[in-house]
């Protein structure tokens, strides 16, 4: 039996594989606040937070350039989007990668487990 | 879960040197890795993969048909003999267009420890949050395009905190 030591204590917010991947509170949020698939202005990303509108835009901009977020202009406003895509790509990747290596593993087990001749 | 890493563990019912040798010798390693090797694993070495297609497992044969015969560069890291081994490369590196070289690599670690009913592998590659999303993405066959359920379920506990 193969077992996965990644699964062992995993909190939920580890299980998302991105968010992982941001390290950051302030990101977080963000796509957190982004989640419904609906846009939002920097504004609206601003507001409630405790982070000046300057830091959120330096978020969005390294969301836009990890592939997680897009935006387009509406007016005189950006307004921001999740790309939920890469988001479920970043997920499979990783689950292709581990089926490789249990079918791997399982060929390994039988080459050690017989006999030599 | 972690998304920089995959952690793996196997019991198997060899001896210590017999699964060392399975791990550390290049020709053997390839043969369950499905991969044929241009040289021996020394510290140091960076040596030439070719994927050979499994004949053991059809689903994984399926998987690695369009790689056939693809070669990739794969770094033998460190070894400690009996303990560890540990190698470095690009995950799904065959695109023969891309240059890899200018790409971070994962670090596969394998190590051994015997115990009464065996030997207990464990292996780990890590490093995946580095690789370009751009990179990841094409290694798919399959793209789903909508939002799985954990991803909402995470969505909705992030929502939740304070």
């Amino acid at each position: 039996m193969i077992v996965d030591r990644s699964l062992k204590g995993a909190r939920l917010a580890d299980t998302a594989p991105v968010f992982a991947a941001l390290g950051d509170t302030t990101r977080l949020h963000i796509v957190a606040r982004l989640s419904d698939g609906g846009g939002l202005s920097t504004a609206r990303l601003t507001e409630g937070t405790k982070v000046s509108r300057q830091a959120i835009t330096k978020h969005l901009h390294a969301l836009e350039g990890a592939g997680l977020v897009r935006s387009g202009r509406v007016g005189r406003e950006r307004i921001w989007r999740l790309r939920a895509t890469r988001l479920a790509e970043a997920r499979h990747y990783l689950d292709q990668i581990s089926i490789q290596w249990d079918a791997a593993l399982s060929r390994l087990r039988t080459l050690v487990e017989k006999e030599k001749p | 879960m972690s998304t920089d890493r995959i952690e793996k563990e196997v019991l198997l019912h060899a001896t210590l040197e017999r699964v060392w040798e399975a791990i550390s010798d290049s020709n053997q390693f390839g043969a369950w890795f499905g991969v044929a090797f241009d040289g021996p694993f020394v510290e140091g070495a960076r040596l030439t993969g070719r994927i050979v297609p499994t004949t053991v497992d059809e689903e994984v044969a399926r998987l690695q048909k369009p790689h056939a015969g693809k070669a990739f560069e794969f770094l033998v890291d460190r070894i400690e003999q009996m303990q560890r081994i540990s190698f470095r490369w690009h995950p799904f590196a065959v695109d023969a267009s891309v240059d890899y070289s200018k790409e971070p690599t994962t670090l596969i670690v394998f190590e051994l420890r015997e115990v009464p009913s065996g030997v207990l592998l464990a292996i780990s590659e890590s490093g995946f949050d580095q690789i370009p999303l751009a990179r990841r993405a094409q290694a798919f066959a399959a793209n789903d395009g909508g939002w799985t359920m954990q991803t909402k379920l995470i969505a909705k506990y992030l929502t939740m905190q304070p």
